[in-house]
């Protein structure tokens, strides 16, 4: 059976032995009056008899594909007549290749020697017996573990415990996968950044002021001067999000404050949903608005007063890019206005402050730190953000302060040097990781500065 | 009137109604008094109030209350949870203008000047009618700032040594300069309970109100703290008019020198706080400061 099948199968076997459990608990209970004389709950013992019953079946299931293909292998090899014996890794996988090319029906058995031919239905042979014996031990573990967690309902039995530690272990399970899978992206990027370091020097990478990302293939090709200084691309990125927020920032904040200090229950009922809808809104919509209204827009408005504007000008890209990110601001900038406790207007309004002055001076102070966390969360999400950029800025890598000539940005250049087909051990390609590293530090950082200003801010007036 | 006639009937015809009605039947028992008993009115009031109907919604708070607070005394409001004082006192500096449901009708008047008129400046009339509240809620800035926090709004320093002329007055005031003067910068919330809640208070006097509301100022407040502030107002009275709601009748004999007891929405009785404790005239309010309810 195949492992999707077999969880199915799983799930099935837990229900039963979570009945049988429910059904020993009330059992044993009958002889000393009732469910009260148990230890825990009948739905305790239940669980119980079925945690028995799933986990250990999964826990073998998991371990059982991770080696399987790796014995596989090796007694398929080992079993190869010597005439074929592969002589070096290169040749070893060829040959590994060619053999399940032939047991997948890829290759035609009329192209490849007998022996791997022989090879080939030994390795279906193989898999076919591999796959009836985790059946087996999978069904037999899974019923074993049922039983024994069956057999194990007893009155005294401390089953709400055991349950619980299963529960906190599953959390805590779950919670370790999502530090993990960070931690191997963080990691793949890491060495993956530091082959790039062996091939350019850091400082040329990270104090550069050219940027064309271009290795030479044979030594007298045009234009194959490859420069990786990536201080254009910051530049860039750092432009267009400031543009981005120049627009985010004050629409954002004021909308928040009429939201949250001036506008009517009712009003507040239908605008805020509509302002948030502005966050559901697809980035790549944005970016062919960005591309194919604004940025034409203008061009066409800058050129009627006499101004140069490129097509694809950082004002655009900006522009549309600080609007998508309106919501952020005025959400979280929302919350934090409206958790200024009511006391406080209460105390401003009572010495006899107006209502702006009482949300200048005391309610924006009070909640500034969790807007500062706010704005920096949406920096974080400016400099990240690809597909405004990739279809409404350009590719030219420009290091000019000008918001109407085209600039590029990190992720922009990522998004270009992954595109299409790559060798992954050339500079250009894992320059993409480089950049992306540096990218992962900024936003990293500033993640950091938010949440250790929001978790200040908590404090404040408590 | 007639609910509580009603409701009297089913009482005494069907005897688990009655039990039902038990912790009711008593407050509905003793009738009201067709008009407060006692002397609301004063012959030079601070404030006057005349026919004061508060509504929350649909639901009346407050029913037909004539009350003066007469001027430089502390005059305390009592009368159990619900009985409408800190209501009452609210509409004194217009704060229920912040509850959207919350309707007022009646004559307010401070001196000659009608709180409730469209073209009296709210601004103005709580600059004049300060208020402290239950809870001591300094604004998460330095000491100093929150008693300057007033007097830079109205503009009453121009230079840096009138403000902190003022703000060491105020302070003094309150008692509390001697314990924070070398600290004026550090957060007025970190101060203990107690020193919150004379900040408070400094920082209500610093713009020299005519008036202070005092809403249960020390329901937060251990004994000690609580001593001080009750200190503290007995040296305010004299200089201010103060209306404190209090829970507490201990509190509002030792700090008033005249007593309004509210009960449920109507002003019962209004007395020299001595009068009031020693020899209640109507039986609610004897009922209340003998404590069979509160």
């Amino acid at each position: 059976m195949q492992a999707g099948n077999l969880v199915l199968l799983l799930v099935a076997l837990g229900a039963v032995f979570y009945f049988f459990g429910w059904r020993r608990s009330y059992a044993v209970s009958a002889p000393l009056g009732g469910v009260r004389h148990l230890h825990s709950l009948p739905g305790y013992y239940a669980s119980l008899a079925a945690v028995w019953c799933v986990l250990p079946a999964l826990a073998l299931l998991g371990l059982w594909l991770i080696i399987d293909d790796a014995v596989i292998r090796t007694n398929l090899m080992a079993s190869l007549p010597s005439s074929i014996q592969p002589a070096n890794e290169v040749d070893y996988n060829l040959l590994l290749n060619q053999i399940r090319n032939v047991a997948g029906g890829a290759l035609n058995p009329a192209f490849v020697p007998a022996e791997v031919v022989a090879a080939a239905e030994q390795l279906v042979a193989m898999q076919a017996r591999n796959q009836q014996m985790m059946s087996i031990a999978f069904v037999s573990i899974a019923v074993l573990g049922g039983v024994w967690g069956w057999s194990r309902v007893q009155p005294r039995l401390r089953a709400r415990q055991q349950v619980e530690s299963v529960m906190k272990w599953m959390l805590m399970g779950s919670a370790t996968v999502a530090i993990l899978t960070t931690l191997g992206i963080v990691l793949s990027v890491l060495f993956e950044s530091i082959r790039f370091f062996q091939k350019v020097s850091p400082v040329e990478f990270l104090f550069g002021l050219q940027w064309s990302p271009q290795i030479a293939l044979r030594a007298d090709q045009v234009g194959a001067t490859g420069a990786f200084g990536a201080v254009p691309l910051f530049a860039g990125t750092l432009l267009i999000s400031f543009i981005a927020m120049c627009v985010a920032v004050p629409v954002g904040l004021m909308s928040a404050i009429y939201l949250a200090e001036y506008a009517h229950r009712n009003v507040r009922a239908w605008a805020k949903p509509i302002l948030e809808i502005l966050a559901g809104v697809p980035t790549v919509v944005y970016g062919f608005f960005a591309a194919l209204t604004v940025a034409p827009a203008i061009r066409g408005f800058g050129e009627s007063m006499g101004l140069t504007v490129a097509s694809e000008s950082a004002l655009a890209a900006g522009l549309v890019m600080g609007i998508m990110i309106i919501p952020f601001i005025s959400s979280l900038a929302d919350d934090v206005i409206t958790a200024v406790p009511r006391a406080m207007r209460d105390g401003s309004l009572a010495l006899g402050a107006t209502q702006s002055e009482t949300i200048k001076r005391v309610v924006i102070p009070a909640a500034l730190p969790g807007i500062m966390g706010g704005i920096l969360l949406a920096v974080s999400r400016a400099i990240g953000e690809t597909m405004i950029v990739v279809m409404a800025a350009g590719l030219a890598a420009n290091l000019t302060a000008n918001p109407l000539e085209a600039v590029t940005t990190i992720t922009v250049q990522i998004v270009t040097l992954l595109v299409g087909d790559q060798e992954f051990d050339s500079a250009k390609t894992l320059a993409a990781f480089a950049l992306g590293l540096m990218l992962f530090i900024v936003t990293l950082g500033l993640n950091v500065i938010a949440l250790k200003i929001v978790k200040k801010y908590r404090e404040q007036y408590e | 009137m007639e609910t509580a006639q009603k409701l009297n009937d089913t009482a005494q015809t069907n005897p688990a109604a009655r039990m039902a009605q038990e912790p009711e039947t008593m407050n509905q028992r003793i009738p009201y008094p067709e008009r407060t008993i006692g002397k609301p009115l004063c012959d030079d009031p601070k404030m006057s109030m005349r026919n004061v109907d508060v509504f929350y919604g649909d639901s009346q708070a407050i029913y037909g209350v004539d009350l003066d607070i007469g001027k430089n005394e502390v005059i305390a409001l009592i009368g159990p949870s619900g009985c409408g004082k800190s209501t009452f006192l609210r509409c004194l500096n217009r704060m229920n203008d912040t509850i959207d449901i919350c309707k007022v009708k009646g004559s307010f008047m401070l001196e000659q000047d009608n709180i409730y008129d469209p073209k009296l400046d709210v601004v103005e009339l709580r600059a004049r009618v300060g208020m402290v509240f239950q809870k001591p809620n300094p604004f998460p800035k330095s000491i100093y700032e929150n008693v300057a926090y007033g007097p830079r709004l109205h503009g009453l320093a121009n230079k840096k040594f009138e403000l902190d002329e003022i703000v060491e007055s105020s302070l003094r005031k309150a008692g509390l300069w001697d314990e924070v003067k070398d600290r004026l910068d550090q957060p007025g919330t970190g101060l203990s309970g107690g020193q919150q809640q004379r900040l408070c208070i400094a920082r209500s006097i610093a713009v020299s109100p005519e008036v202070v509301l005092m809403d249960e100022p020390c329901s937060a407040l251990d004994p000690i703290a609580t001593a001080k502030i009750e200190e503290l107002i007995d040296e305010l009275s004299g200089q201010y008019t103060i209306a404190i709601v209090t829970h507490s009748m201990q509190q509002a004999a030792r700090v008033s020198q005249r007593t309004a007891y509210f009960h449920l929405g109507r002003l019962i009785e209004v007395n020299d706080t001595n009068t009031v404790f020693t020899a209640p005239e109507h039986a609610l309010t004897e009922a209340y400061i003998t404590g069979r309810f509160g």
